[in-house]
């Protein structure tokens, strides 16, 4: 799950991590009150969307004056703000934050995540700030120093020491920066994070460290013991059959080809995606039903999957193991008579109950395609969509 | 011969009394697995299935000599499951449980590592060895008794493998879910090494996808050390980076985890890939005659 900046840095603040001060409003006038509260001089109005790249697309701005203040709220609320993270259409800002201005000497980055080889969180700081991290391990990466999590301890203290020294910190800042670096892991650890970034993290002229970006994202497993975390939430950052799709206790990823696929399992879901592509075909969606799916989401499924307008074909591929394919085929009738399937549909079963699961639906007055093996089942999908698209 | 499991086994179930722990159970009862308790505090002293209920893993290991255990424990208990298990002297522990938070896992990996302890899963089908032992969550039907070992971190795209040996003649040795999640007990790498040492398992079907950088060191691995054919698949080529597919670990972000990487990594080591599920067990018949193993029992 992913928070917004503002949500992030309240995060950080209540970690005992500095950051500027800051008002989240809605409108112009707010911006203003903002602007002036925060001393009337540099600020900075930034908007609140949850994808990265906010600066280049023109969502953040410095002003140094209540007109300029006003200006750049108006500018920036309500506008479809594109980045490289957001897709072309881009993301309707609903707020921004005002934030007073820093005097900056240097700007790191520092920034936490698993390391999957490890089994264990990673901390990296680096001279290289407010930049894109990846192109700078990708180019240098001896830039990006590294301390090892013990998630059963915490950040030792040498390990903060030997990352501030590392970054060559003036000697009135190493103190304050091993703090920050102990407040950041903690907190990570504390709330079930999978992502913390402070990009740019900044040394002011007078050896402060302050956290001038919050990036946080949250392991959606371990949000059941964080109510106040899954209150941050807003949906309005998601994409809308995705989030129903969640509810129904299935996974959805929208996609931007015409073959809708319903299938159980993640692997089997991705492959059956993989194989539609390699027989000249593009996927709609990833959905996976999981492994005990109901008739009731097999319903929902399709109420999802046709909601797409871009689907001219349904391709359903069931390995039914737990998931018993009679019970699929049950979910598929019960689909098409509440919903009304009008798209061809391709159905591959293959698993336990399976003959029970083909003869309900070849008894069935749907049209059904029916196919052998997933390799048919994606060729047939393939075929179906070219014939309802427009030449 | 097998790995990590046989008729030998005898297996333990947390979270027995539970719905996910009863049905799998009686399944694998009914396959011929030597089931010999269960495990769910408060119901200790009573029978379910047969089988006795503990309310301690440590007791359950007392009275029924159990070596192995399979988590059916939901997600915000799972990992204590794990560890009540390795405490009690389990040698391995089979975690089916989907869901369980990353910070968790790493606290177990943390606490399990240079113990006697080895972990498979979590978010896995379990292990089967045909014919002899199953834990997990599989359908039994579809495997055969054979000389291929299989290794994946999905479930139905495993079946989906395991189907097409069978279907082919290709029996299997012993299947190995290691499971979906970022961080996991067992990896490709453990698994292989299992299989290059079993002298009943003469070549591997490997199936990977999309997300970290586990498939690219076993492809390393194999380069080194693998003699065994080894055929494989990686599910995901159409992915977009960034979205999580399904799993937790399925995530292509910071320019690490595409297929397309871990294709090249595999086919550079020596592996035979094939381009969609449906040719797994195609890519496996194809590699075991190029390196002369007979492809049929």
């Amino acid at each position: 799950m992913k928070v917004h900046e503002y949500q992030a840095k309240a995060l950080f603040r209540e970690a005992g991590i500095p950051v500027p001060e800051g008002v989240v409003v809605t409108s112009v006038d707010q911006a203003q009150a903002a602007y002036e509260q925060l001393g009337g001089e540099l600020a900075v109005i930034k908007a609140q969307i949850h994808a990265g790249g906010r600066g280049k697309g023109g969502g953040v701005k410095l002003v140094r004056s209540v007109a300029e203040a006003r200006q750049a709220a108006d500018d920036i609320l309500g506008m479809s703000l594109v980045t490289h993270q957001t897709g072309p259409e881009g993301q309707l800002v609903k707020t921004v934050l005002v934030e007073a201005g820093c005097s900056i000497a240097h700007e790191y980055y520092l920034g936490i995540t698993l390391d999957r080889r490890l089994g264990k969180p990673v901390l990296m700081a680096s001279t290289e700030g407010g930049v894109e991290i990846e192109i700078v391990a990708a180019a240098t990466p001896e830039k990006i120093l590294k301390a090892e999590i013990n998630p059963l301890v915490g950040l030792e203290p040498w390990q903060g020491r030997t990352l501030a020294y590392g970054l060559g910190l003036p000697a009135g800042a190493i103190r304050p920066a091993c703090a920050v670096f102990k407040q950041l892991v903690d907190m990570f650890l504390a709330t079930d994070a999978s992502l913390v970034e402070v990009n740019p993290l900044v040394l002011t002229p007078s050896d402060e460290i302050v956290a001038l970006d919050g990036k946080v994202n949250f392991d959606s497993n371990g949000l059941f013991r964080h109510p106040d975390i899954v209150a941050l939430r807003d949906v309005d950052e998601e994409d809308p059959r995705e989030a129903e799709a969640a509810a129904a206790g299935l996974t959805y990823i929208a996609l931007d080809g015409s073959i809708g696929c319903l299938v159980n399992g993640a692997g089997l879901a991705m492959g059956t995606m993989d194989t539609i592509k390699l027989a000249g075909g593009e996927p709609a969606n990833f959905l996976d039903v999981g492994g005990v799916a109901t008739a009731e989401q097999v319903t929902a499924a399709f109420k999802i999957i046709l909601s797409d307008s871009n689907v001219k074909a349904i391709l359903v591929n069931i390995f039914g193991g737990i998931m018993k394919c009679d019970v699929i085929a049950e979910g598929i009738l019960a689909a098409a008579k509440e919903v009304g399937i009008s798209l061809p549909l391709v159905v591959r079963l293959e698993g336990t109950n399976v003959d029970r699961g083909r003869e309900l639906l070849e008894s069935s007055e749907l049209a059904i395609i029916s196919a052998s093996d997933l390799a048919d089942a994606a060729a047939k999908a393939v075929e179906a969509a070219a014939a309802g698209s427009p030449a | 011969m097998s790995i990590l499991i046989n008729k030998e086994t005898r297996l333990l179930t947390q979270g027995l009394t539970g719905s996910t722990g009863m049905f799998h159970t009686k399944q694998a009862i009914e396959y011929g697995t030597r089931a010999v308790g269960g495990v769910t505090p408060g119901k200790g002293g009573t029978t379910v299935l047969g089988v006795p209920v503990f309310d301690t893993v440590a007791e359950a290991v007392d009275e029924t000599g159990a070596n192995a255990s399979v988590i059916y424990v939901p997600p915000p208990f799972a990992a204590d499951a794990i560890l009540e298990a390795a405490g009690a002297g389990i040698e391995l522990v089979v975690a089916i449980t989907e869901g369980i938070p990353v910070l968790d896992m790493m606290r177990v990996k943390s606490e399990l590592a240079g113990s006697g302890t080895r972990l498979v899963g979590p978010n896995c089908p379990g292990v089967i060895t045909p014919g002899e032992c199953k834990i997990g969550i599989m359908p039994g039907y579809i495997h055969a008794k054979g000389k291929v070992g299989v290794l994946s971190r999905s479930g139905t795209l495993t079946y989906e493998a395991v189907w097409q040996l069978t279907t082919l003649g290709l029996g299997q040795s012993t299947c190995v879910g290691i499971g979906g999640d970022p961080v996991n007990g067992t990896d490709f790498i453990d698994v292989l090494k299992m299989f290059q040492a079993d002298a009943g398992t003469e070549a591997v079907v490997m199936i990977g996808e999309i997300g970290g950088t586990a498939e690219e060191q076993a492809a390393d691995y194999i380069q080194e050390h693998m003699t065994k054919p080894v055929a494989a698949f990686i599910a995901g080529s159409t992915a977009p980076p960034g979205k999580r597919m399904g799993h937790a670990g399925a995530i292509i972000s910071g320019g690490a985890g595409a297929a397309s990487d871990k294709i090249a990594a595999l086919r550079g080591a020596g592996v035979t890939m094939a381009d969609t599920p449906s040719a797994i067990g195609t890519a496996m018949q194809s590699a075991m005659r190029q390196a002369g193993v007979a492809a049929r029992d």
